[in-house]
């Protein structure tokens, strides 16, 4: 009589629950699984090494590219970084809009996890749901910087843009009456700002349908509780960071620890989680969620009352006004200047970190006083937690391992970069 | 000899055609089940469905039978390549033969077995061999993981759902499917779903779970298994196991509408309103079609259970449940209740 032994089975990378490229070996006894092996690069883009190469303001669009889901974010770090080697301080709007589109981001970030997470799980509306939502944060992406997904709106001393006065309706469409065009646009009639306040009016009710269909659904429950449980101080000993660390019950957000830009003024709370298991995650996401939404509001009110500057004065680092520059030779010169050879940041060595959607991004950034970076080190939230995954899922199941997966929110544009 | 003849075929000629227009019939709502799952779960996900191929998307389904017919059978390396192309029709068989019993209208059957639910139940239990066979044959892990994982969930829904329907032969006291259905003529009130709730809720989430369906889909797991025991099948083959599936969601229909909800037996039979008090195929149609939305709501709406939960409900649940409600049946009809149990002992 031979003894069973255990099989090794291949998990992706084409896998629809791999969240893109993620390629695990498994060591399996029958469906309890006794090793995982992660093995990452297969979206390696050479992001770091590439950013060495060019200007610094040329980079901001590789930083979309990190987490494609949460775009802006990614940017933030960037540009925080680059201005505290510049030592410049940015205008107290721009602050503000780049707060409005972090959380925003949070919340567009938030909606495709609790999408994909909830399809992984077997749940599939919550998928449509959810990105019914989202194409409304993508069109407010659109609106403020031109493009859906790879906005490019921040910029070392401030923001690309101020937020525009119309908002942009849908076009007459002959597969649409009259009747549903008006509908289509009804919450598109005023500013940029009446379309998020729409908006936040909006989610906190969709939220809650989200909820209905999970939060106490006995299914869901069975398949996240006590699922993948990492305790506080083994959580910290892993290096989590954001809702992953939130979930084991450690209140750490960078927004508070460790403030930036203007969320010391701002009310938010900071959920945490009690079992660490993948529902508290979920629970700790979802209230994420709404606090966003109240930080967004915030955002609104002040942004309506306080016009101004959304980027320096500074035409060594900002690009002037095309107003100005079309009776300006000075400006013209700043202009080509700045878009062909960029600017300089004095020599140094800083690391920026900002509360990603995911835990703690952060941008490691060397300058030697050239114009480019002389190294550039991504800290992605993601890497660490797909590091663990090892270790949460031991002992468990194949479908808890993709309710694993799920709960790490894990992107590979960042793990690989 | 000429006189024979002509015997058998007069025999065998009216059966043939039933049989032909049975399968067709099947088949072409198996097109359309399709077809409105796509439109149904559509619209509960904000989405419009199939639009584009012929009016409101109608022609859709023959588009994805044609489709797939012209693509390729992958048969995978070392397979074993006749049980691998055995499987599919396996799966297929019991689907459409366990047709022959059920009643259409009253007298209209194929076959009026005595024993026609034991046939059915005969047939239901085949099908699970072409999924074992198919997760065996196509020497791919992750079809070997969805069969057996089909295995072991089948044989514990097996019993749950032997035991409900032991509730309803013991209300009608015969196995026959068309006295059956005579028993609970008469009115809405008359159906067995209504002394036998608890039965027929295991029965119906019973034949869900045999069927492979949300949220019990663990054999096919998108997931997690990728597509289960039928990963590796494509063209042809897939479309028999896809047809298979859908042939045996509206056989499962079917029978929840024969044993509980009274068959082609009209519901509002006694009122005397023209039309609507009649019995015939119409009801049994409207029962599946209801039945049928069901399922299809089911699976918009749940997430998926895991393999182990499953088995738990079905052991600890379901079969505790039929075994106490086969005791409260038996104490009502020892006190003859209501108009289901009137007859009393036979």
């Amino acid at each position: 009589m031979t003894e069973i032994q255990s099989y090794t089975m291949n998990f992706g990378p084409q896998h629809p629950a791999a969240h893109g490229v993620l390629r695990l070996v498994l060591e399996m006894d029958g469906e309890v699984i006794r090793k995982v092996d992660p093995h990452i690069g297969l979206l390696h883009r050479a992001t770091e090494k590439l950013a060495e190469s060019k200007p610094f303001n040329q980079s901001i669009g590789y930083m979309d590219r990190l987490d494609y889901v949460s775009m802006m974010v990614n940017e933030h770090a960037y540009v925080l970084a680059i201005e505290r080697l510049l030592g410049i301080e940015i205008p107290i709007r721009a602050r503000y809009l780049r707060v409005l589109f972090d959380e925003l981001t949070r919340i567009t970030n938030h909606l495709l996890w609790i999408g994909s997470h909830a399809l992984d799980i077997g749940a599939m509306s919550v998928f449509l749901y959810a990105f019914r939502e989202r194409e409304d944060i993508m069109d407010m992406y659109e609106a403020v910087s031109g493009a859906r997904l790879h906005a490019t709106y921040y910029r070392p001393g401030g923001v690309h843009a101020d937020l525009p006065d119309r908002m942009p309706q849908h076009a007459p469409s002959r597969w649409r009456s009259k009747k549903e065009q008006r509908a289509r646009n009804r919450n598109r009639e005023g500013s940029l700002i009446d379309f998020i306040r729409d908006f936040t009016e909006r989610l906190p009710g969709r939220v809650d349908e989200f909820e209905d269909l999970l939060t106490d659904n006995r299914i869901w429950k069975q398949r996240t509780v006590g699922i993948g449980v990492v305790g506080p101080e083994r959580a910290l000993q892993l290096g989590f960071s954001g809702p992953m660390l939130r979930g084991s019950g450690i209140a750490w957000d960078l927004r508070r620890t460790q403030p930036y830009e203007v969320y010391p003024d701002l009310e938010f709370d900071i959920p945490v989680g009690r079992e660490g298991d993948c529902y508290d995650r979920y629970l700790v996401r979802i209230e994420e969620m709404r606090q966003s939404n109240r930080i967004v509001r915030q955002c609104l009110d002040w942004l309506v009352a306080h016009p101004g500057p959304v980027i320096l004065d500074d035409y060594k680092i900002a690009p002037p006004p095309r107003s100005v520059m079309k009776h300006d030779m000075e400006a013209l010169i700043h202009h080509f200047k700045l878009f062909t050879e960029g600017y300089t940041v004095p020599a140094g060595e800083t690391y920026a970190a900002v509360e990603h959607p995911k835990g703690e991004f952060g941008i490691y950034l060397v300058s030697d006083g050239a114009n480019k970076p002389y190294r550039l080190k991504i800290r992605a939230a993601g890497f660490a937690h797909l590091a663990a995954l090892d270790e949460m899922a031991r002992g468990h199941m194949i479908p808890d391992l993709v309710a694993i997966i799920g709960t790490q929110d894990i992107v590979f544009g960042e793990i690989d970069r | 000899m000429n006189l024979w003849i002509t015997g058998l075929l007069s025999w065998f000629l009216p059966r043939l055609v039933g049989i032909v227009l049975v399968t067709v019939v099947v088949i072409l709502s198996v097109a359309y089940l399709t077809y409105a799952e796509r439109k149904i779960i559509g619209y509960m996900q904000l989405r419009l469905g199939p639009n584009r191929v012929g009016k409101w998307g109608l022609l859709q389904p023959f588009a994805d039978v044609f489709k797939l017919l012209l693509k390729e059978i992958v048969v995978p390396e070392r397979s074993s390549v006749l049980l691998f192309v055995l499987a599919p029709v396996l799966a297929i068989v019991p689907a459409l033969a366990a047709w022959a019993v059920i009643p259409f209208a009253p007298q209209v059957v194929l076959a009026n077995l005595n024993a026609g639910l034991i046939y059915i139940l005969a047939l239901t239990s085949i099908g699970v061999y072409g999924v074992i066979m198919a997760g065996w044959a196509s020497n791919s892990k992750y079809a070997l993981l969805g069969a057996m994982r089909s295995a072991a969930q089948i044989i514990s829904y097996e019993i749950a759902m032997g035991f409900a329907l032991i509730g309803v032969v013991m209300a009608a006291r015969t196995l026959n499917l068309e006295t059956i259905v005579r028993n609970q003529a008469g009115g809405i009130g008359h159906w067995y779903l209504i002394p036998l709730l608890p039965l027929f809720v295991v029965y119906f989430m019973s034949g869900v779970a045999e069927t492979n369906r949300a949220p019990f889909d663990v054999a096919e797991g998108e997931s997690e298994l990728v597509a289960g025991f039928h990963v590796e099948y494509s063209g042809t083959t897939f479309a028999v196991f896809f047809l298979a599936e859908y042939a045996n969601m509206i056989l499962i229909s079917a029978l929840a509408a024969t044993l509980f909800l009274g068959g082609w037996a009209s519901p509002l039979a006694g009122t005397g309103i023209p039309l609507l008090a009649d019995s015939g195929l119409a009801w049994l149609a409207l029962k599946i079609a209801v039945m049928l939305f069901l399922f299809l709501w089911l699976r918009a709406t749940f997430p998926r259970y895991r393999y182990d939960q499953i088995m738990r409900l079905g052991w600890k649940v379901f079969i505790p449940v039929t075994l106490v409600w086969l005791g409260v049946e038996s104490l009502m009809i020892v006190g003859q209740v209501g108009p289901w149990f009137q007859g009393g002992r036979p």
